[in-house]
């Protein structure tokens, strides 16, 4: 399968896990052993959106138990018969294949995945971002036999990227080394803060100037953060930034 | 435009490549020293290299492991990952 797989490079590793678990959106094509009214094919795709339970393929890396996963949408862009083409979004973890298959059951006729495209993984789309391996290994060329490597750099984003669809908490720069020695995050260590976010909520912890230091769980509700003057709103969960870029400014306790 | 404006351009931008559309809440006024740190969007190529994301159109046939193998040796990274699996074909 093709589409939309996004590469972490080294620290940038650490935020994968919070890509993996977002959103996807995918293009496929069906393809029905038999003919069915347009109508019939439409309900049952109605009937596979929202929480569907599904249980993973024979060839799949995961436990074959039953699963609930949602289905947000399926929207059916084409009938040619005996393909149909298909947009469907959903939770992460579900499998399309599968997901055709049952669909072809349910319809009484069978069906299989013909072909099947990603065209979202959380904030990274089917876009101008997008990048080939081909584009990849040319800018590759330019950078190391014509000392040209302003292709190359163009190609690799910043990690921001890969967090963006989080909420966001934009801190001072007087905090940001002690989050690095993984400390919470204060309420006065913090400049802006996205409205509406809630307790329990993943959220990424940026510097003014935009740079990851680290992602937490949102210990406060943006409400209680403009309510409070002290206390720890963010607990720190992955720190990304290395130490040392920021002032240490926190006070140290005088030991014996 | 001075550091703190621009730093705040570049975190609207994330949250526009998302469709992120919350606003965001003034707790203490923005103000940061451009002594320390950088913008993401002044990163050198090698400083891509550890804090970098390719947004890459996977190639149907290798599995995603390969394709991060082979990105990881081209590039000649210490560690790549891939943010979900997608079958090789």
């Amino acid at each position: 399968m093709s589409g939309v797989l996004p590469v972490a490079l080294e620290d940038a590793t650490k935020i994968i896990g919070y890509l993996m678990l977002s959103d996807k959106e995918y293009v496929a094509v069906m393809q029905l052993h038999r003919e069915v009214p347009r109508e019939r094919l439409l309900e049952v795709i109605r009937e596979f959106t929202g929480r569907i339970y599904q249980r993973p393929p024979v060839r799949s890396s995961v436990k074959r138990s039953l699963r609930i996963k949602r289905v947000y949408e399926i929207k059916l862009l084409e009938i040619k018969y005996p393909f149909v083409l298909l947009r469907i979004r959903c939770e992460h973890g579900t499998y399309v294949r599968k997901l055709i298959h049952d669909m072809g059951e349910v319809l009484g006729v069978g069906a299989h995945m013909r072909e099947l495209r990603r065209v979202r993984t959380g904030p990274f789309k089917d876009d101008e971002t997008l990048v080939t391996m081909h584009e990849l290994s040319e800018a590759l060329y330019m950078a190391r036999e014509l000392n040209d490597e302003s292709r190359l750099r163009s190609l690799i984003l910043p990690m921001e990227y890969g967090i963006s669809h989080l909420p966001k908490v934009v801190i001072n720069d007087g905090a940001v080394e002690a989050l690095t020695h993984g400390a919470d995050l204060a309420v006065p260590g913090i400049s802006l803060i996205h409205e509406g976010i809630r307790k329990g909520d993943t959220v990424a912890i940026l510097t003014i100037k935009g740079e990851l230091v680290a992602v937490g769980e949102a210990v406060m509700s943006t409400e209680e953060v403009i309510q409070a003057k002290k206390g720890i709103a963010v607990k720190t969960k992955r720190v990304i930034m290395p130490r040392g870029i920021y002032p240490r400014l926190w006070k140290r306790k005088k030991s014996k | 435009m001075d550091i703190t404006k621009e730093g705040i351009s570049f975190i609207q931008k994330l949250d526009k490549f998302a469709g992120i559309e919350r606003r965001f809440i003034v707790v203490k006024e923005p103000s940061t020293d451009e002594r320390y740190g950088k913008l993401p969007t002044q990163r050198s190529l090698s400083e891509l290299k550890r804090f970098g994301i390719i947004n890459l159109d996977k190639p149907p046939g290798p599995t995603s492991h390969e394709v991060v193998a082979w990105i990881k040796k081209l590039l000649g990274l210490r560690k790549a990952g891939h943010g979900g699996t997608l079958e090789p074909l």
